[in-house]
């Protein structure tokens, strides 16, 4: 995809989140937790042309490398999201993100009434990932399950 | 197979191993005498944080019939979890205590969560809305001893479907022992939760939502009552309506097939007609005795291996 296309400039150094499926951007923009009170540049392209995936979200974040916690959790909506690390107006590294097998102390578990949403027991919520059509969630002490729309809403 | 394993969903045995099993508690049942030595020096610890009569006294009984001795968390007013001490630790003293802990817990998760910091094997005594394992061994051990087999029979599951962790942990067992069809007989307000229907759809399990039980009198060969909640009605007159609806009399019995069976997992309050006790089809007080038997067979299998 050219520059002049999507009308946005490259970014000097930080990340750029490619592959996001239509309409998933928002989604990645709350897992990390941008508000837009950020001093750093944040583009956000929505519903774009891709060849592989007909219409594509992506997102330009200047200044920031992400965390593998945050690549985990962006991996859960936008499994087929490619990350490329900018540095010098050149992409550095450039990796698919692959869902994790387990999820773990990241995203709590749906059930109130699960052991792991006691405030006083020192177990963190781990949570299976089942791969199908859909990633889904599923808590591996009650049986929980989540699927990776309700993702952000549980994010620890 | 059996030595050391956690017993927290029935999802986590096998058709071979659950029949096994059966075979092992007939065994126990068929030797009048009662009281092995097999556990001697074993201790069993129970910890109940919600009230029980059967599984609590059952489980000790089958210790001490094994040989084995028992202790017992007590109430929680009168343990450390009175002084705010959490599950976690009161579990691992347990397990410093214990051969095995059957443990008991309104909050779901709590007995997986015990068998991964235990050193000890973990029974799950039933857990939130979901899962009560060895009453559904129970449970299927009475119908594989009355049907000979526990497949291509028609259940009929009546009462509080969407509450009753005895109902939810049977269902989940459907998908070991394929029944030829399921009755779910409730009012509209305790149907089966989303999450049920859609295991037994993926399971293949056929199964139908009724809210009368007359319709079925005659076809099912198990029916499985258990109590209609009073307490979780929002509107009292709604549950004055239906309770009439669900107690089994005597009536209902002449129905019945030949051969048909009535389960409960108890305790039963007036959902069940005690005039039925004395005839064919009542299955309940067998079904709990042998409960005796089944987890008799349970604590031997993975506390020895045998």
């Amino acid at each position: 995809m050219s520059e002049k296309e999507l009308k946005v400039t490259k970014i000097e150094n930080g990340t750029v989140i490619d592959h996001i499926p239509a309409g998933k951007a928002l989604d990645v923009i709350r897992i990390l937790g941008i508000t837009g009170k950020e001093n750093y540049t944040v583009a956000i392209l929505m519903n774009v042309e891709s060849k592989k995936l007909g219409k594509k979200d992506l997102i330009k974040i200047e200044n920031r490398v992400l965390e593998p916690r945050e690549a985990k959790l962006i991996s859960l909506v936008a499994p087929e999201a490619t990350l490329n690390v900018i540095s010098n107006f050149e992409v550095k590294e450039k990796y698919k993100l692959e869902p994790p097998e387990m999820i773990e102390g990241l995203i709590k578990c749906p059930n109130e009434l699960c052991i792991t949403n006691k405030q006083d027991e020192p177990i963190l919520p781990k949570l299976k990932v089942v791969k199908g059509l859909k990633i889904v969630l599923e808590c591996i002490y009650c049986g929980a399950t989540l699927t990776s729309e309700e993702i952000t809403k549980f994010i620890l | 197979m059996w030595l050391n394993r956690d017993v927290i969903s029935v999802l986590d045995f096998s058709k071979e191993e659950l029949l096994d099993l059966f075979n092992k508690a007939k065994q126990i049942e068929s030797i009048r005498e009662n009281s092995f030595s097999n556990l001697k020096g074993k201790v069993l610890a129970t910890a109940f944080f919600e009230p029980s009569t059967r599984t609590r006294l059952s489980f000790q009984a089958a210790m001490l019939r094994l040989g084995g001795t028992t202790l017992d968390l007590g109430e929680p007013t009168v343990s450390s979890l009175a002084k705010g001490e959490n599950i976690s630790d009161t579990v691992r003293m347990l397990d410093y205590y214990s051969d095995v802990i059957v443990i008991r817990h309104k909050l779901e998760g709590v007995s997986r969560y015990a068998a991964e910091i235990c050193e000890h094997p973990v029974i799950n005594a039933g857990e939130g809305t979901k899962e009560h394992p060895t009453q559904t061994m129970i449970d299927l051990y009475e119908v594989w001893k009355t049907f000979k087999s526990l497949e291509n029979l028609t259940y009929a599951i009546v009462g509080d479907i969407k509450h009753a962790r005895t109902i939810s942990s049977l269902i989940l067992s459907f998908s070991i022992f394929k029944p030829k069809k399921v009755y779910l007989i409730s009012p509209l307000e305790l149907r089966a939760k989303e999450k049920i229907k859609s295991f037994m759809e993926s399971n293949g399990i056929l199964y139908e939502e009724l809210t009368t039980l007359s319709e079925v009198l005659e076809e099912a060969d198990v029916f499985y009552i258990t109590r209609i909640q009073k307490e979780r009605f929002s509107d009292p007159y709604e549950y004055e309506k239906v309770k009439g609806s669900y107690v089994i009399t005597l009536e209902h019995t002449k129905k019945m097939k030949e051969g048909a069976i009535i389960l409960h997992p108890l305790p039963r309050v007036d959902e069940l007609s005690p005039k039925v006790d004395s005839t064919k089809n009542a299955a309940y007080f067998s079904q709990a005795r042998g409960g005796l038997y089944l987890r008799m067979a349970l604590l031997r299998a993975i506390l020895t291996g045998d």
